[in-house]
């Protein structure tokens, strides 16, 4: 038994070690080529080193300083093609990424560089596979509540998004990548809040995750789900199709007189 | 002395005639009638004429989906569970299992996942109670635009009234009885709503919550009202609306034909009969299809009602959307009074303004009939361009509500639209006061506009689309009178007088007691009516004749090939064959 484990301890250290010192050097070289990118497609809005541009107006920045956002926020918003950003707006949209994951995993090593900061996660901090049914039927529910009590204030209770003042708003959740919301909650991109591991620690914002994913699992019960935006939407089919078809139908009963044929009788 | 007349023939076929065995439908009836006296009374009913038209059948959607609403909401009480007590619950539904939550949320749940048919019920009883209100509001236009509420109508416009803000109100109460998110998020803010008023609010609110919000008896008293009270008044004044609508008999479009005394269309029985039973089946298979495939208040997304949690997209159902936009929209108005806050961001929108246009909108036929001074019966409907001030008017109020609708959506407005949710909101600021006067003034010169056109069809006829060209050479285009029947129609109105004020002392010199109110009266009529185009007169109409006879003498020498008039969609022609005969 000791035997056994001596020669593991060996065979893993002698496994790891070499590959320790490599990694050291490609994170060098990923940084590096990190840096170059960086200075090509971000500088420009947020500095030569991260710094960020500030305008001469008070308080104000063409683009903020990158020192301790973490190669968690350079993640989300570069794969989901938020940044670089289309044009100077009030927020930047949703689009399809510019760069690669290679690219993206440079200049996030980059940027994770500047100061310490969040940590793009890994797939079993947001994934309950690993869980048994039960715990994860447990995980769905709790993480329902969390949703409900935190998120949906902005994102509304099905995901669908909602309006920010002065023409922001919260995008919509569905099909979002787990990792993605998982980066969201971790560094509020945006006028989103940081919900900081304090706030909702790992394994809740994991069960967020879960209760997401599983309505969009779910089949939409009721039928179509009319952009599940809540009443207004409901208003506008009860009028539209309802009120609508029924008008048609009234017509249509009306335009009707007693005779099998078409022929009109003046009433 | 009596003969048996029962073995005498009745015809003159070849074998006599012997009396039929009673038949066992007539005995039953004869058995009915005999002691209900029901022959006398339907004998007149059965034959009830009603005449045709489809804007006349928009009440009757209303109508329909109460009585969906009647049956599926007794379905639904069969089921639901009006209670606030917590418990825990275990339904089918996995995302809120083991979620702590009041008994009324755990039925809605159950109706809509381990009820057979439950959700389907549901959804009917929703999508109906949207139409039903919908259904009301263009009935009502339709009553008003056409001027249906003139005398002897005026009170049916007040059941009416009644009625709509009594559906308003049950349609809240039921949206409030789930105890969902959305339902929880509604009844705060009409604990809000209530609050705001002045002195009373607190003990309102207390009052009507049993304490302090949101406490454990809300749900089983908004339930009594929703199933009990405000149903039952409903249906009573539906019947007392029905009863009146036969009592004055149905309004109709002028014709030839057609007066004030009487009602040209058909009876009850059997074509109302089947039209109106037909609808009925229209209407159900509508919400049921809607019920069916359409979700609407998924209550399971919502989660139950917990004070600390909200959601985007927190609006009232449709028809409580715009008192919400008025909310919405309001500044942020408040003032300290003896170290009491006086809420006017929520007191005036949300309290005065509905009451101030229900009052409004109740008062119209009480106020236009005080200006004309009319006192006449009323049957023949008006069209809307002939009462073009009415129309406006209705327009306008319509932009109001619309202005008013669209800033509760503010918030999807923004998001569908990639608008500033800010700058909707001082838009309708502004909007919502220079809209409706916009609206008014443009659809009473297109009403006015309409009339003049219709004068042009009476004096120099249709347009043929034929182009004449005279010896000379100039161009000029074919005008043939309309049809007697539609002459006829166009002209079956009153004439609009306008009341003015004749002197403001009686016989004796003295100051006539009313003159101010007279005054104002004289305004506001030639306010109403004095832009009005009224209908030619009989010298216009036979000067106008004389002239078409004049042009026609002018073109008599035409060969008959170039006329071209025949084709011009008026006439059947013999031997045509492109087009088909309608």
């Amino acid at each position: 038994m000791l035997l056994l484990g001596l020669v593991m301890t060996g065979g893993l250290y002698a496994a790891f070690s070499p590959a320790t010192a490599q990694q050291a050097q490609t994170d060098a070289q990923l940084v590096e080529q990190g840096r170059e990118l960086f200075l090509v497609g971000c500088s420009s809005c947020h500095g030569l080193n991260g710094e960020g541009v500030a305008t001469e107006r008070e308080g104000y920045n063409i683009g903020p300083s990158l020192v301790g956002v973490g190669a968690a926020a350079v993640d989300f918003q570069v794969a989901t093609g938020r940044m670089p950003m289309a044009s100077p707006s009030h927020q930047a949209p949703r689009k399809d990424p510019v760069y690669n994951d290679e690219e993206i995993a440079a200049m996030a090593a980059f940027v994770a560089s500047l100061g310490p900061g969040p940590a793009i996660p890994s797939e079993e901090d947001y994934s309950v596979d690993g869980l048994s049914e039960e715990e994860r039927q447990e995980a769905i529910v709790r993480g329902g509540q969390i949703f409900l009590t935190n998120c949906t204030a902005c994102h509304n209770f099905n995901g669908s998004g909602g309006a920010m003042p002065r023409g922001g708003y919260a995008p919509s959740l569905k099909g979002v990548d787990e990792k993605h919301i998982y980066e969201a909650m971790l560094t509020g991109p945006q006028a989103m809040d940081v919900f900081s591991n304090g706030n909702i620690p790992p394994e809740a914002k994991r069960d967020v995750i879960a209760y997401l994913k599983s309505l969009e699992e779910e089949p939409e019960y009721g039928g179509f789900g009319l952009g599940g935006l809540g009443p207004v939407s409901e208003g506008l089919f009860a009028w539209l199709i309802g009120i609508g078809s029924l008008v048609g139908f009234a017509v249509w009963i009306a335009a009707h007189s007693t005779r099998s044929k078409k022929d009109k009788v003046e009433a | 002395m009596s003969i048996d007349t029962s073995k005498v023939a009745k015809s003159n076929a070849t074998t006599a005639a012997t009396a039929k065995k009673p038949s066992r439908a007539g005995g039953v009836a004869t058995w009915a009638d005999e002691r209900l006296g029901l022959a006398g009374a339907m004998k007149k009913n059965l034959r009830k004429v009603f005449p045709d038209h489809w804007s006349f059948m928009l009440g009757e959607i209303a109508l329909w989906s109460f009585v969906v609403l009647l049956l599926t909401g007794v379905f639904l009480t069969l089921w639901f569970n009006p209670s606030m007590s917590e418990v825990q619950y275990q339904g089918s539904y996995d995302q809120l299992r083991g979620v702590y939550m009041s008994e009324a949320m755990v039925s809605a749940l159950d109706i809509s996942f381990d009820v057979r048919g439950g959700l389907l019920m549901r959804q009917m009883h929703h999508w109906a109670a949207m139409i039903f209100i919908a259904a009301m509001m263009i009935h009502l236009m339709r009553v008003y635009f056409t001027g249906a509420f003139r005398k002897p109508r005026e009170l049916n416009w007040v059941i009416g009234m009644l009625l709509l803000i009594l559906g308003t109100l049950e349609g809240f109460t039921g949206y409030s009885l789930p105890d969902d998110l959305l339902s929880g998020t509604g009844v705060r803010a009409a604990d809000g709503f209530m609050k705001s008023a002045p002195v009373v609010g607190t003990y309102l609110s207390f009052f009507l919550f049993g304490g302090e919000f949101p406490g454990d008896s809300i749900i089983p008293r908004l339930y009594i009202v929703h199933v009990l009270l405000i149903p039952g008044l409903l249906l009573a004044l539906i019947a007392a609306h029905m009863l009146l609508l036969v009592y004055h008999k149905h309004t109709q479009w002028p014709g030839p034909g057609r007066t004030e005394e009487n009602v040209v269309g058909y009876p009850m029985l059997p074509v109302y009969a089947a039209k109106a039973g037909g609808f009925f089946f229209i209407v159900f298979g509508v919400t049921a299809l809607m019920g069916g495939f359409m979700t609407i208040n998924p209550v399971w997304k919502y989660g139950p009602y917990d004070p600390s949690k909200v959601t985007a997209g927190s609006q009232p159902d449709w028809y409580m959307g715009w008192p919400d936009g008025a909310l919405r929209i309001m500044p942020g108005w408040e003032s300290e009074f003896l170290g009491v806050t006086l809420s006017w961001n929520v007191f005036l929108p949300i309290l005065v303004l509905p009451i101030l246009l229900f009052v409004i909108v109740l008062l119209l036929p009480f106020i236009e009939a005080w200006i004309t001074g009319d006192k006449r019966e009323h049957h023949l409907l008006q069209r809307p361009r002939n009462a073009p001030t009415r129309t406006a008017v209705m327009v306008a109020l319509m932009t109001f509500y619309g202005l008013m609708w669209a800033a509760g959506g503010n918030d999807l407005i923004a998001i569908k639209l990639d608008l500033s949710i800010n700058q909707i909101t001082y838009f309708m600021r502004a909007a919502v006061f220079f809209g409706p006067l916009l609206a008014f003034w443009i659809t009473r010169r297109w009403c006015i506009s309409l009339q003049r056109h219709d004068q042009e069809k009476l004096l120099h006829g249709y347009e043929t689309g034929i182009i004449m060209r005279s010896p000379e050479g100039g161009y000029s285009e074919r005008h043939l009178p309309l049809a007697p029947a539609r002459q006829y129609t166009l002209t079956a109105r009153d004439r609009d007088e306008v009341y003015t004020l004749e002197s403001d002392v009686d016989h004796n010199g003295v100051p006539a007691p009313g003159t101010r109110a007279n005054r104002i009266r004289a305004r506001l009529s030639a306010w109403l009516n004095a832009h009005n185009v009224q209908k030619p007169t009989r010298e216009e109409l036979e000067a106008a004749h004389h002239h078409a006879e004049h042009e026609a003498e002018l073109q008599a020498g035409l060969d008959h090939s170039a006329d071209g008039h025949q084709f011009d969609g008026h006439h059947a022609v013999e031997g045509e064959e492109l087009r088909p005969r309608h």
